[in-house]
């Protein structure tokens, strides 16, 4: 499938640079991956854009009304999208926050003089490489309100017999399911801090220990102001995912109860797959879109100023 | 100066601490895997089951496919999820570290550009595709084929290792290259026979997130597929798991076998993890 982005590659590879063999060799490397990636990509974008424009109610093909942004407007005068709005900037901040907190302390801790670092090095990648639907599936479980291990522990361990639904509040299976998504995705900020630990040379250390600076003092005024691109990183990394997650939502609660625990992510999904809505689900998706670029661009932007120590 | 005694002990108590909590999950999986549904279902959660049982596993590997038999999907899952995620990965690969190449050793106009719409691409939100992909795989009539998964997945795992490959190669010397074309190599025969063995750890750091991102992936085969003959097993455990949530046993078993690859990789490839991540992180 050729399409108008192949073609408009070749006619900027064909240019001058590194001389016209070079060009029409890199153009030649090129091509395959250029088809196998904007082949499949640039219809259903181009696609999702005119669909927002319609007031597609079905996935039929035919003639549907034309809305123009309305579909964008109805997002903004949508109850419910605030208060989807709001579970996700609830999960997201969260989340993130507790996976960085989390995440310092077990990078400070893997640091230091442990026997054996290996091993416990090896422990963190274990949750990080578990598929998200095991996750998911296996908090469920864990969480269940009558034969659940969470109710089972606090019982064995005297703390409380009365038997809680972990999942039946909204607000409390909120909560429930960012606990989960922290304990699977604290570990990328390890990989991430332990890199930029690494980086730090032990003379500054030592000087500090001669000046007489305190662990605590030493951590706040060395460790995390040279910490601080690879926590960069993997925050704004961190905050996109949660922005869209979906996945564990959909297999430990499917959004409820009472809706407590749709996201923006998945009310999308619901809107234009249960609700057959697929004109407001792709303005919804473009919103998504919009806001997913916006972070990514804070990423780029730090990558570019190749402050990502510890990292190839 | 010696780390005291206190230090240590404090440090090992916290460690295992850690280790408590990553483990205690995964072991509740293991064992829910092999005790008897009556153990799992008693009013008090028997930590370790009297009576073990591997039935499961036996039945996941052993019963007939065809029907309704959840033990045979899993199966059949799994075979699936290991086609898409390798042949994902294979072209994946071999398109990215061409491309990747260029990116990195050639000058050409709009390097940058095409560098950055590729990684454009990588940032969007699955979700944003879907809607008209699900349309165009219907009129092409791969909705529920391996080869739509294979296809969607390429685009995805693409971009990441154009950019993983890109970034290995620069880090090679461009002086070896060099001397094998002044000895008569060309531009292509370099690549192949002095830049791809020693390109190796890129090479497995891109397979191996290329067969994780694969396996993973969730919302397009949710979407495209709706029997055993392209149904990954992600799709197999979340659609278990919301109809018959109480038969836990069997989703473990299954969340175990579907935990095997990807933990064996990655534990394998741990040192490789985090120069991937900070590749994969643009993915949105």
């Amino acid at each position: 499938m050729k399409t108008a982005a192949d073609r408009r590659t070749k006619r900027r590879m064909g240019g001058t640079g590194g001389g016209k063999g070079e060009a029409r060799f890199a153009l030649a490397l090129l091509l395959p991956a250029g088809i196998v990636v904007f082949g499949v990509v640039l219809y259903p974008v181009v696609r999702t854009f005119v669909v927002s424009l319609f007031n597609v109610n079905s996935p039929m093909a035919g003639s549907y009304p034309f809305v123009g942004l309305s579909n964008y407007t109805k997002v903004f005068h949508d109850s419910n999208f605030y208060s989807v709005l709001g579970h996700t900037l609830y999960f997201t901040l969260v989340s993130t926050f507790a996976e960085i907190g989390l995440g310092i302390a077990i990078a400070l801790l893997l640091n230091t003089p442990l026997k054996a670092r290996w091993l416990w090095r090896s422990l963190v990648v274990l949750p990080w490489a578990l598929p998200t639907i095991v996750n998911g599936a296996l908090w469920r479980w864990i969480y269940n309100g009558q034969y659940g291990a969470l109710n089972g522990l606090l019982s064995s361990l005297g703390i409380s017999q009365t038997p809680h639904q972990w999942l039946g509040s909204p607000f409390l299976a909120l909560n429930m399911v960012i606990m989960a998504d922290v304990w699977k995705n604290t570990s990328i900020v390890v990989f991430f801090v332990l890199a930029g630990l690494q980086t730090i040379p032990e003379d500054l250390y030592e000087a500090a220990r001669i000046d007489g600076s305190g662990a605590w003092q030493t951590f706040r005024r060395i460790t995390l102001p040279l910490l601080a691109p690879s926590i960069a990183v993997v925050l704004v990394l961190r905050t996109i995912e949660a922005f869209k997650v979906f996945d564990i939502i959909y297999v430990m609660t499917g959004g409820g109860p009472a809706s407590g625990t749709q996201t923006v992510a998945f009310y999308t999904y619901l809107q234009a797959f249960s609700n057959q809505l697929f004109g407001y689900g792709a303005a919804l998706a473009y919103l998504i879109v919009l806001a997913v670029f916006a972070m990514s661009m804070t990423y780029l932007r730090i990558l570019k100023q190749g402050q990502m120590s510890g990292v190839e | 100066m010696r780390p005291s005694k206190r230090y240590l002990v404090g440090i090992h108590s916290a460690a295992i601490l850690m280790a408590l909590v990553i483990l205690a999950p995964f072991a509740w999986l293991l064992i829910s895997s092999i005790s008897p549904s009556s153990e799992l279902l008693a009013v008090h959660p028997h930590w370790w089951p009297n009576h073990l049982t591997m039935s499961r596993y036996i039945e996941i590997f052993s019963s007939s496919s065809g029907g309704d038999d959840v033990a045979a999907n899993f199966r059949l899952a799994m075979v699936n999820s290991f086609e898409v995620a390798i042949g994902t990965t294979l072209v994946s690969l071999f398109v990215g570290t061409l491309g990747g190449y260029a990116f990195a050793r050639l000058k050409f106009r709009f390097r940058r550009t095409s560098i950055f719409a590729f990684l454009a691409i990588y940032m969007l939100p699955p979700i944003a595709l879907v809607i008209p992909l699900y349309l165009a795989m219907a009129n092409l009539h791969l909705l529920d084929t391996k080869l739509g998964l294979v296809i969607t997945y390429c685009s995805i795992v693409t971009p990441f290792a154009l950019w993983t490959m890109s970034n290995y190669f620069l880090s090679i010397p461009p002086d070896l290259e060099e001397a094998a074309r002044v000895d008569g190599c060309s531009r292509l025969g370099a690549l192949v026979r002095v830049i791809l063995p020693l390109a190796r750890p890129g090479l497995l750091t891109t397979a191996m997130f290329g067969f994780l991102l694969s396996w993973d992936e969730f919302l397009f085969s949710l979407i495209f597929t709706s029997t055993t003959n392209a149904k990954t097993i992600p799709v197999a455990i979340a659609e278990f798991t919301g109809k018959y949530s109480s038969d836990f046993g069997l989703i473990a078993a299954g969340g175990i076998l579907a935990a095997g690859p990807p933990l064996i990789l990655a534990l394998i490839f741990q040192r490789y993890i985090v120069s991937g991540l900070a590749a994969g992180a643009v993915k949105g």
